[in-house]
Order: structure tokens, then sequence, then C-alpha cells
């Protein structure tokens, strides 16, 4: 643990915290309007009118602009694991690799083929394999979250693997547990979902900010009506793929859930805050009071996370410091395993080294015993278990507000399209028009509850985030860091301004 | 089925599988290639944008093979993953900032308030192709000459060349392969851009272009006849049974001799090369692009399977010859090639819809039709 210099690795994960949360401004409308694309030119294919035409390559050009910096900050992603965390990288690649490699043949190839039909293709493929051409690019898009989705799971809860101490590092033993992990499915889905309504949400900002103008009127009712409904039936399962998610932390990260509840005292048929102020400052077991205020909804934290009315849902404490009545184990009591577990792992290597098999052999027996805690080995003390308690409260209910919001701005699209005046409504087109950026917000919550929430561990409970890092001098890292800040504020300006550009240009413009 | 190979064999599957992967990379390059001859061969603004939008089209597939040639790599054999990119650091952090800008410069080109001007993104464009196709090349030589790394009992890398990895284009193996990929990139590029685009309307532009593949690939020679020689004759990083590593006396010279097909791709896919150029440079044939292309793709995978096969350390470490990386040591596990192996069946499909999807759009030659259309680069 000496080695290792805790400033590299807080500039690692700053750079990797840049990077995500600037690729993730771009993959969600590229997941939710690719799939809107492809509506909207089956529309025009069905129907055979030059204006649902003129309306697809419209909402496709400004797809095409956001889908080249996806893309490339997506590269970096890749190569980022390596390059600032090539201790996780070895440890992990064996299962971790598999799914980036399947999303390279199967996914990146979908898009990157028919992207260029997509955009190219109009005048030199027939009108059926264009179409055909956009919805690959839809389902490419969203196979590649898929793997990325299943990969990050895994991180997530750790399941379908063993940990071989010959290799020392972890290896894939069933790629179906991996694959269909409760977690993996909670996180695909409500992923994916809240993408589409990123999507859904776009489409509504450009259409509204077109009617607010009286501008491509036409256009922008249609867009409406179709990102509407795509929109609302997506916001409706995430929220549904939402309470999934909450239900696996509950079960296998139930700090994660504790945290982004507030909760530091777990308790039988536990209730759910429904708003509520944090107390500033406060610490684990500082005596004060979680919340400065709060609004809570009886049962609902036990029905939540254990489906249950009666549930018990651990606190923080409890976590931290173990219940005895609810057979919890202090977590001072794992990190003396863990450090065990380290401690055999490296007689293991000795024994070897010496060629002493029986001392080996040994060593094995007592490894097995802990291994399951070696992660915990790594932290220096039980509260090192606690993550951020603060960011993840506030991202969890911004998020979940934000979501219930959209149900019902999309509830309210869709009733005065169908009232058809919508256009008179400027109120909810001022809502509409904000509601895109309100939805990025949203998405990046998302990511900070599911990442911040998770901390320390890059993979849960098997190994802290310091101990992930390459070994490299803090000032390379700053460096990087520093080029990448440069780099994605340059490149962010640009793709607003262009954007902006071609929305105010508008249909004819392309 | 597949499960039933024993480990060694699986890990020569997949050394083969990065190697086809690596090598079609090197012949995607003919769009890094082509985008540096963008400011020598294009006159005026209209053959500038038949060039940019020609590689427009393709610069995914460049991209998407590189990324895949990663994540292969990284699940094939994570060790060298973790050990080339995390502490090989700055070679691979220079190649990725080359390839980021490479990525939006063409959707962002000619579109109104692009902020930092069509020069700019030429430019990237530019260093995507130099730069980027150097460092990678640099970085495969890195495979013959070995790179500063040691490995701990816990396969920790600690690197002992403060450069990073830059270091590697110091090497003069490594540069004159670096140099040799990019002035290919370049002969590539040029036929890929007779192939590609209708001259009718800019004569001038096709008479550049073939001058400029004759040209490159002339250029390119000393580079390549150093390169050749050197590997017949410098020592290699070889291992014995137990996997004990040390240096052989013309280690890929016995290498190539003890593998003649691996030989034979080579010397075909010179010839290859050399076809293509001169159906470009010297006659009027469109198609050099395939010729110079199979046979980049053969001398490619002769390259990935002399730094890999018989018994040959493929990343090996000049500080700690035991820490070197084969394709043996360094691979993933038997349960997780077997279940990469079965996704790879799949790879012939990906494979036939990109030549489909490639001879629909290229049935019809670029043109300025397509230059004037609304979605030009």
């Amino acid at each position: 643990m000496s080695e290792i210099d805790l400033g590299m690795v807080n500039w690692a994960r700053a750079q990797f915290i840049l990077t995500v949360m600037y690729h993730w401004i771009f993959v969600p409308l590229t997941l939710g309007l690719s799939f809107l694309c492809a509506f909207f030119e089956t529309i025009y294919v069905k129907s055979g009118k030059e204006e649902w035409k003129i309306l697809t390559k419209f909402w496709m050009t400004l797809f095409g602009i956001n889908f080249a910096i996806g893309v490339a900050t997506g590269i970096i992603m890749e190569f980022q694991f390596g390059t600032n965390w090539s201790n996780y990288s070895w440890m992990v690649g064996d299962i971790f690799g598999a799914p980036l490699a399947i999303e390279g043949i199967l996914a990146f190839f979908l898009e990157a083929t028919f992207f260029a039909v997509m955009f190219f293709g109009w005048n030199r493929t027939s009108k059926g394999f264009h179409l055909f051409s956009t919805w690959m690019v839809a389902i490419g898009s969203n196979l590649s979250a898929l793997w990325i989705l299943v990969a990050n799971a895994w991180m997530q809860r750790p399941v379908g693997m063993a940990f071989n101490p010959e290799s020392a590092r972890f290896e894939m033993q069933n790629f179906w547990e991996i694959l269909f992990s409760p977690v993996a499915i909670a996180k695909f889905t409500h992923t994916t979902s809240s993408s589409f309504v990123v999507g859904s949400l776009f489409v509504i900002t450009v259409s509204s900010y077109y009617l607010l103008k009286g501008r491509h009127v036409g256009m922008a009712k249609k867009s409406i009506i179709v990102a509407s409904v795509f929109g609302l039936l997506a916001s409706l399962f995430t929220a549904f793929t939402g309470d999934e998610s909450a239900f696996a932390n509950g079960t296998y990260q139930p700090m994660k859930l504790a945290a982004y509840e507030g909760l530091y005292e777990g308790s039988r048929g536990a209730d759910i805050v429904a708003l509520g102020v944090l107390t500033s400052g406060k610490r684990l077991g500082d005596g004060q009071k979680p919340f400065a205020f709060e609004v809570s909804l009886p049962k609902g934290l036990s029905i939540l996370a254990k489906r249950e009315l009666n549930g018990f849902v651990p606190g923080i404490k409890d976590l931290v410091y173990g219940n005895e009545a609810e057979g919890i184990e202090p977590a001072a009591a794992k990190i003396k395993r863990g450090k065990a577990a380290i401690a055999d792992l490296a007689a293991i290597k000795a024994a070897d080294k010496a060629g002493n098999m029986e001392a080996k052999a040994a060593a094995l027996e007592r490894f097995k015993v802990n291994q399951d805690y070696l992660g915990f080995g790594y932290l220096d003390s039980p509260e090192e278990l606690v993550p951020p308690v603060a960011s993840s409260y506030y991202s969890f209910h911004g998020m979940v507000y934000l979501g219930s919001f959209f149900i019902l701005l999309l509830m309210l699209y869709l009733y005065f399209s169908y009232k058809e005046n919508l256009e008179d409504k400027t109120w909810l087109l001022v809502l509409g028009f904000f509601s895109f950026f309100l939805a990025l917000v949203a998405s990046e919550l998302g990511w900070v509850v599911a990442e911040v929430g998770r901390q320390p561990w890059a993979i849960q409970n098997l190994m802290p985030v310091k101990v992930a890092t390459t070994n490299i001098a803090k000032s390379n890292v700053i460096a990087t860091f520093s080029i990448f800040f440069l780099l994605f504020a340059v490149l962010l300006i640009a793709e607003v301004k262009i954007m902006l550009k071609q929305i105010k240009t508008g249909p004819e413009g392309v | 089925m597949i499960g039933n190979l024993d480990l060694m064999t699986l890990q020569q599957i997949w050394w083969i599988i990065c190697s086809v992967v690596g090598a079609l990379f090197l012949f995607l390059t003919f769009v890094q290639g082509g985008q540096t001859l963008l400011w020598q061969v294009a006159g005026d603004e209209v053959e500038r944008s038949l060039v940019i939008n020609s590689l427009g089209r393709k610069w995914e597939l460049t991209f998407t093979t590189l990324v895949l040639f990663g994540g292969a790599l990284f699940a094939a054999f994570p060790k060298f993953y973790a050990t080339s990119f995390g502490g090989a650091y700055w070679v691979w952090m220079l190649i990725l900032f080359t390839f980021i800008v490479q990525a939006v410069s063409y959707e962002y080109r000619t579109k109104p308030g692009n902020l930092l001007g069509e020069k700019v993104y030429e430019l990237f464009l530019f260093i995507n192709g130099s730069v980027g196709i150097l460092l990678i090349g640099a970085a495969v030589g890195t495979f013959f000459t070995g790179s500063n790394f040691t490995l701990n009992s816990l396969n920790q890398v600690v690197w002992t060349n403060a450069l990073r990895g830059v270091e590697a284009a110091f090497s003069f193996f490594n540069l004159a392969l670096g140099l040799f990929l990019v002035l290919n990139a370049r002969t590539l590029g040029a036929m890929y851009l007779v192939n590609n685009i209708d001259f009718s309307e800019a004569p001038n532009l096709e008479t550049r272009l073939r001058k400029a593949c004759l040209q490159n690939f002339l250029y390119s020679l000393p580079f390549l006849l150093y390169v050749l020689v050197a590997l017949l004759v410098i020592d290699g990083y070889g291992f014995d049974e137990n996997g004990i590593v040390s240096m052989v006396s013309y280690k890929y010279m016995g290498n190539l001799l003890a593998m003649p097909v691996v030989l034979g791709m080579l010397l075909v896919g010179l010839i290859l090369v050399i076809m293509g150029v001169l159906r470009t440079g010297l006659a009027t044939s469109t198609k050099g692009i395939w010729f110079g292309g199979l046979g980049t793709v053969f001398v490619g995978l002769a390259i990935f399977f002399t730094a890999g096969f018989n018994n040959t350390a493929f990343y090996p470490s000049k500080v700690d010859l035991q820490s070197s990386l084969t394709i043996y040591n360094a691979s993933s596990s038997h349960f997780t090639l077997t279940a990469m192996t079965y996704v790879a069946f799949m790879i012939p499909g990906v494979l036939a819809y990109v030549v489909y999807v490639w001879s629909q759009m290229d049935s019809k030659k670029i043109g300025m039709n397509d230059i004037n259309d609304e979605k030009a680069y």
C-alpha cells in the first residue's frame, strides 16, 4: 500500500470522471436519437411523403454531428482502462475484455458500416436498404451499450468468475451468468430506456423552439408526436427499470443504497425520504441527525429495497460497524480477513518461487477461506467503505424528481398534441424547450449515483479503486488530464456551435 | 467443440485473429494516408472536397478496426494490454489524441460555425495520418526491439524509461517501420482515391494521385529494405520449453525459415503491393488498391506472425528478459478464449456485410454530385 501514490489515484479518478461525464453528454442522445431517426424514416418509407424524408434528414444531420464526438470520446474509454488502470486491466481483462471485444465485433461494425449508408446512401441504395441501414445503426449503437453495461454491471456485482491465485487475477467461469446477471439486466434496460428519453426530449426541445418561433411548424408538430409517444413509453419503462436497479442495489450493493438514501441507521420497515435536506458536515458516528429537514413515506424504502413491508434495510452504520442482530459482519473483521488473504497470496507466490509445494498448498487452503474479502484487505479503515453521501443522495433524488417531471411533461405534450392546440401553450413549450438540458442533467446524475455510489470499489468488495491504477507518476496523469480538459472544452464548444447553427438553419439546410 | 481445444491452440488462434484485425487495420490506414495527401494532391477546393468526401465514407471502418484491435488484445492478451498501455503511457496517449481529433474533423470541417475553421480540421487529419501512424509503427516495432518494462510477481508493470513509450520512436528500427507505414498508407491512400473518385471534372487530380502513389512507394523502399534487412540480422527474443526467455541470434530470420508459409506471405504481400503500385502509378488501372490492400494484409500478417509464433516473445522486455510476454503467458484463460472463439465465428458474417455495403456504396464513384450533396463533408 505504501507504494500507491494516492495523489495519482485521485488524478486518474478525476480524468476518468472527466472522460466519462463528457462521453455521457453525447452517448444518451445517440442512443435515443438513432431510434427516432429510424422511426421517422420508417414513416417516410411507409407513407412515401416527402415531408417525412426532409424531417428524417434534418434529425439525421443533428444525429451525425453528435455521433462523431460520441465515437471520438468512446475510444478514450477503451484505451484509458489500459493507460490509467493497468492493474485493473490485468486483474479483470479475462472477464472485462471479452464484452469489449464482442462489442467491437458485433456492435461497432454494425454502426460504422451502416452509418455510411445512412448518411450517404440516399441516392446510392434502395429505399428499403437505406431504411434497413438506419435501423442497423440504431441497433448497433444500443448493442454497444449492452456490452459495455454488462462489463460495468460485472464490476458492480462480480459473478461468473473465480480468483486464480496462480495468476493473481479474476478469470471467467460462466459467460451466461455474467451476461444475464440481474444487475446487468437492470443496468442495461435502465440506461438505454433513460437514453431514449434523452433523445426524445432533444426532439421536443428543438421542436418547441420552432413552435415558439413559429418556424417549421408542421415538421415540429410531427416530430413532437413521434418523440412524445416514444419518450413517454421510455420514461415509464425507465421508472420501472429504476425501481429494479434500486432493488438490485438493495440486494447486492446495500452501501450504495444507504448512501443515496442518506440512511445512516438501518431499520425494519424503513421509510423512504421523499424530500429532504442533509445535515451539512454530517459524519458517520458524530451524533448529528442525518437530515436537517425531511418528508418521508412510511415503509417506502423497505418496499423499494427488499420488496417487503418490514424488511431490514441496513444503514451506513450497520454496514461499517456491523449489526449482530441482523447478521451483518463489521467491516473491521472483513478488513482483517482481507489482509490475511493478501498475506496468503504473497505466501503462495513465495512458496511457488522457492519450490516448496507443501507450503504453497497450505497457503492456498488458507487463502480460499478469506478470498471473498480480498478487496477489504487494501482498505486502511472501515470508514473508507462509505461513499460520498451528499453527492449520492442529491444525485439520486435529483434524478428521480427529473424523471417524474419528464413523465408529466410528455403526457402534457401528447394531450395537447391530441387536442391540436400545443402551439398555443407557450408555458408548456418553454418547459419543453428546457427539457433536453434537464434530461442531460438527469442522465449525468444517474451516472454519479451508479459510480460514485459504489466507491471505494472498482470491483465490488474485490478491488478498491486505489489498487486498480497504473504505476505512473502523478505529473503524467495531470498532463493528460489537462490536455483532455482543453480538448474536450474546444470540441464541446465546436459541437454546440455547429448544432445551434444547424438548428437555426432548420430542415432547409439539410 | 471449441472447448475441447487445448489452451495453447486457443492462444494461437487468438494471436491469428488479433493479427488479422491488425493487418486489416494496416490496409485501412489508406484513410490516414489519403488524409496526409490532401494538401499535396488537391489543387483547389473542389479537389479537396472530392478527396475528403471519398475518405470520409470510410474513416469509421479504420477507426472501428483500431478499437476492435485494442478490444481483442484486451480480451485475449490482457497482460499485454495492461503492460503496454499502462507502461508505454505517452505513446498510446499521443496515438489516442490523434484519433480523437480525426473523428470530429470529417463531421465538423465544412459545417457552418465550426469554431476552428476548415484548415485546422485538415491539419488534424494530417496529424492523425502522419504522427498517429508513425507512432503506431513505432509501437509495433517494439514487438521486435523490446520495451523498457519489468513485471513483478503480481504482474504489475514498472516502466524504466521516463519517456513512457515515446522512446520507442527513437529506435531507428522502430522509426523506420513507422515511416514505412506512413508512406505505405500514403501509397494505399493514393490507390484508393484513384479507385474511388470520378475524375471526369478533375483530371489533374488523377494525374497527381497516380504520381503520388509511385513517389510514396519509392520513398518507402529504403525504410522497407532497412526493416527487412534488420529483421533478418538482429537478435531476437526466444523462449525455451520452460518459458525462459533468452536472446537468440538471427531469431526472426529463423522464424521466417521455420515458417515458410509466413515467409511466403511476406513475399507474396510485397509482390502484390508492387503490382498495385505499378498498376496505379505506371498504368491506367483503378484496381491497384485491391492488390496493394491484399499485399499489405499479407505483409502485416507476416509481421505479427513472425513476432508471436515459433517460441518468440512478442512483447519483449529489454531490461528484464523474464518479464517478456509471449502469447502463452500473456493470454486470457481457456474459458474466456473458448467463449470468445464462438463469438469470432460471427466475424465472417461481419466481413460479408462490410464487403456488401462497401460494394453498394462504391458502385458509383465519388463525383461532383456527392460533394454538392447536403450531407457532404
